[in-house]
């Protein structure tokens, strides 16, 4: 068994971790006083090229093949911005780190921004964390206090603005064109890419756009170098992961985890969710947030050759859409034996309807419809062809939209559908069955859109 | 009818947000200045305030209506003054979502969507507000209200009707 390594949250539980002095007392900015003082941009990006650190917000890009794309032209900005527009349903990770510990997303804001030659960054936080947009805003104006933000920061001749940016409700803007857009006072409508940000992002100038548990490894990353960080995990997945745990699980939350730590351990195990409540049997996992495909027990635990399936990025992509999934965000999903797989994709697909921004008419049309023939089956109407219809939707959205999400939206029904339809046939030829689980809720009208 | 004009310590908040942009990008303080505007003028967006805000950031109106119509945080109609959004999806229904959305209708007499008649409660189911940990939960305000139970939900309302601050934006 692997030992825990705790990378971000090493220091979570220190009273008083959230304000400046006791977050530099555990050894907070010291990254930015080594990368100011003692290392070039090039180095810096170096070691978070060798750490093999991977984009934390779902798509696992490597962060320092990101930076590298970055295109420097003479006399043009470029911009950092973190993506803090956490919305992936089951994530709940970003949010806890920086309630918890603010000034380490600062600290990584400020040496991704001297890596990259940036002089402004914003951080992109969603509209209903407006009380982690007051607790960040606070956290600046410490650290603007302190000397890290501002003109000539340690005498190094590096000025850097860090500004906080708020959104209004709209998932897609956790896609970083539609992210750019709306942080550009716009519809958060997804850009067609190329370009991408690397050459012309917010305000057509070269940009990055990073996740907020991304940003935060980097500190640790200057501090111990790229290829200690690399030393945790396994080799394609280096260092840790936030993992937020819900669902029927006894104990949800947040969970910091050394990529490659075996599902089994993680759901089982006390150090982390502790069992399925009541004693319950496992049914079903949704590994990475709402958007990756859902995996009966049997292939969560294992993968289709009869190994332990682990949490990372390529144990759980093994076997492919077929009997695979991905770790996304990290939104770790449990659900148990009492739950209705039908009902709960219903959830998702009304999340997508609600979601799509509209733009691509395969997404736009193809959720609504997704949605309202999951509602038809809940509630008694379907057909056994409707499954097929399911089917059919999901694969015209999938790979025909400018971005992610008609993708995000497709696969949670095709891998319903592939693991559990007997269950879409059985609600089909017998309506009352629904009725058995747990959740079904009679008074309340499913037929509720988004309003 | 109240003007339609921010105090002059809404416009100092005003002039420090666009200030965190370039030169000439002041559009992109149009989604934290209408947080600012809904705040003050009744937690809602009407086409006067659309227009006053088009006028700050010296842009046209449809440029602000665009926007405002897309964010779900915005509202283009009037709202009861205490708006209690609950969250839906999956790990928030996978514990109970549904009883706490019915539970709160029954409690308030009105449906999803709706405002109680003498305007203090108006009801929402959203989607996911990033507390599946401690589900199920609701938001009033910039307020989390989580691992609801009935009573908690009791509780919440009691301390409402006796007029503790119906929080709000900015």
């Amino acid at each position: 068994m692997k030992e825990g390594k705790k990378i971000l949250f090493e220091h979570i539980d220190v009273p008083g971790i959230e304000g400046i002095a006791t977050y530099r007392s555990c050894g907070g900015y010291q990254s930015v006083d080594k990368a100011l003082t003692s290392m070039t941009a090039t180095e810096v990006v170096h070691d978070v090229i060798t750490s093999g650190l991977r984009g934390r917000g779902g798509a696992g890009f490597q962060t320092g093949t990101k930076w590298n794309f970055l295109a420097k032209p003479e006399g043009v900005p470029r911009y950092l911005v973190c993506n803090a527009d956490e919305s992936e349903p089951g994530t709940f990770k970003d949010r806890y780190l920086m309630e918890k510990i603010p000034h380490l997303l600062i600290e990584g804001m400020i040496v991704s921004s001297y890596a990259l030659g940036v002089n402004k960054a914003y951080i992109y936080i969603r509209g209903e964390y407006f009380y982690l947009y007051k607790i960040l805003e606070q956290a600046i104006e410490e650290a603007y206090k302190a000397g890290w933000l501002g003109q000539n920061i340690l005498n190094s001749q590096y000025n850097l603005d860090l500004y906080m940016h708020i959104g209004a409700g709209a998932y897609i803007c956790g896609e970083e064109t539609a992210l750019l857009e709306s942080l550009e006072g716009k519809r958060g409508n997804p850009r067609i890419k190329p370009p991408f940000p690397a050459v012309a992002g917010l305000y057509g100038c070269p940009t990055v756009v990073n996740n907020v548990e991304t940003i935060a490894a980097v500190p640790y990353i200057v501090q111990h170098g790229g290829e200690h960080y690399a030393s945790f995990g396994t080799e394609k997945s280096t260092g840790t992961k936030l993992i937020s745990a819900s669902g029927h699980i006894n104990k949800p939350g947040v969970y910091e985890i050394e990529l490659g730590l075996p599902v089994e351990e993680f759901i089982y195990s006390d150090s982390y969710c502790g069992g399925i409540r009541n004693g319950n049997e496992l049914k079903a996992v949704v590994a990475g947030g709402s958007s990756v495909p859902i995996l009966p027990k049997h292939l969560i635990l294992q993968t289709p050759d009869g190994q332990p399936r682990l949490m990372s990025y390529e144990s759980l992509s093994e076997g492919g859409f077929a009997a695979g999934t991905m770790l996304g965000s990290g939104g770790f999903i449990v659900m148990d034996e009492t739950t209705s797989i039908v009902m709960n994709l219903h959830t998702f697909a009304r999340f997508y309807h609600h979601e799509s921004c509209g733009q691509c008419s395969p997404c736009r049309e193809g959720t609504g419809w997704m949605e309202k023939i999951l509602h038809k089956i809940l509630d008694g109407h379907g057909t056994l062809s409707d499954i097929d219809l399911l089917w059919d939707i999901q694969s015209k959205i999938e790979g025909k939209t400018i971005c992610a999400l008609g993708d995000a939206a497709a696969w949670p029904v095709a891998s319903a559908i592939r693991h559990f339809r007997p269950e879409f046939e059985a609600y089909i030829k017998d309506p009352s069955a629904i009725k058995k689980f747990s959740h079904y809720n009679e008074k309340y009208k499913i037929a509720e859109t988004a309003i | 009818m109240k003007e339609i004009k921010f105090s002059e310590a809404t416009m100092v908040k005003v002039r420090e947000i666009i200030s965190r942009y370039p030169d000439g990008r002041h559009k992109s303080a149009l989604i934290p200045v209408l947080h600012l505007a809904q705040a003050e003028f009744d937690g809602w967006l009407s086409p006067e305030v659309m227009q006053y805000i088009a006028e700050i950031l010296a842009i046209q109106a449809i440029e602000v209506f665009e926007v405002a119509s897309f964010y779900s945080m915005f509202n283009l109609q009037p709202r009861g003054k205490c708006l209690i959004e609950v969250c839906r999806t999956s790990s928030c229904w996978l514990n109970g979502a549904y009883n706490i959305i019915s539970y709160l209708e029954e409690k308030l007499n009105i449906k999803v969507g709706e405002t109680t008649r003498d305007g203090k409660y108006t009801l929402k189911a959203v989607e996911c507000l990033g507390s599946c940990g401690t589900a199920p939960m609701l938001q009033i305000g910039d307020q989390y209200h989580e691992n609801l139970t009935f009573e908690k939900v009791d509780e919440l309302l009691e301390n409402y009707q006796q007029g503790e601050k119906m929080s709000n934006y900015c």
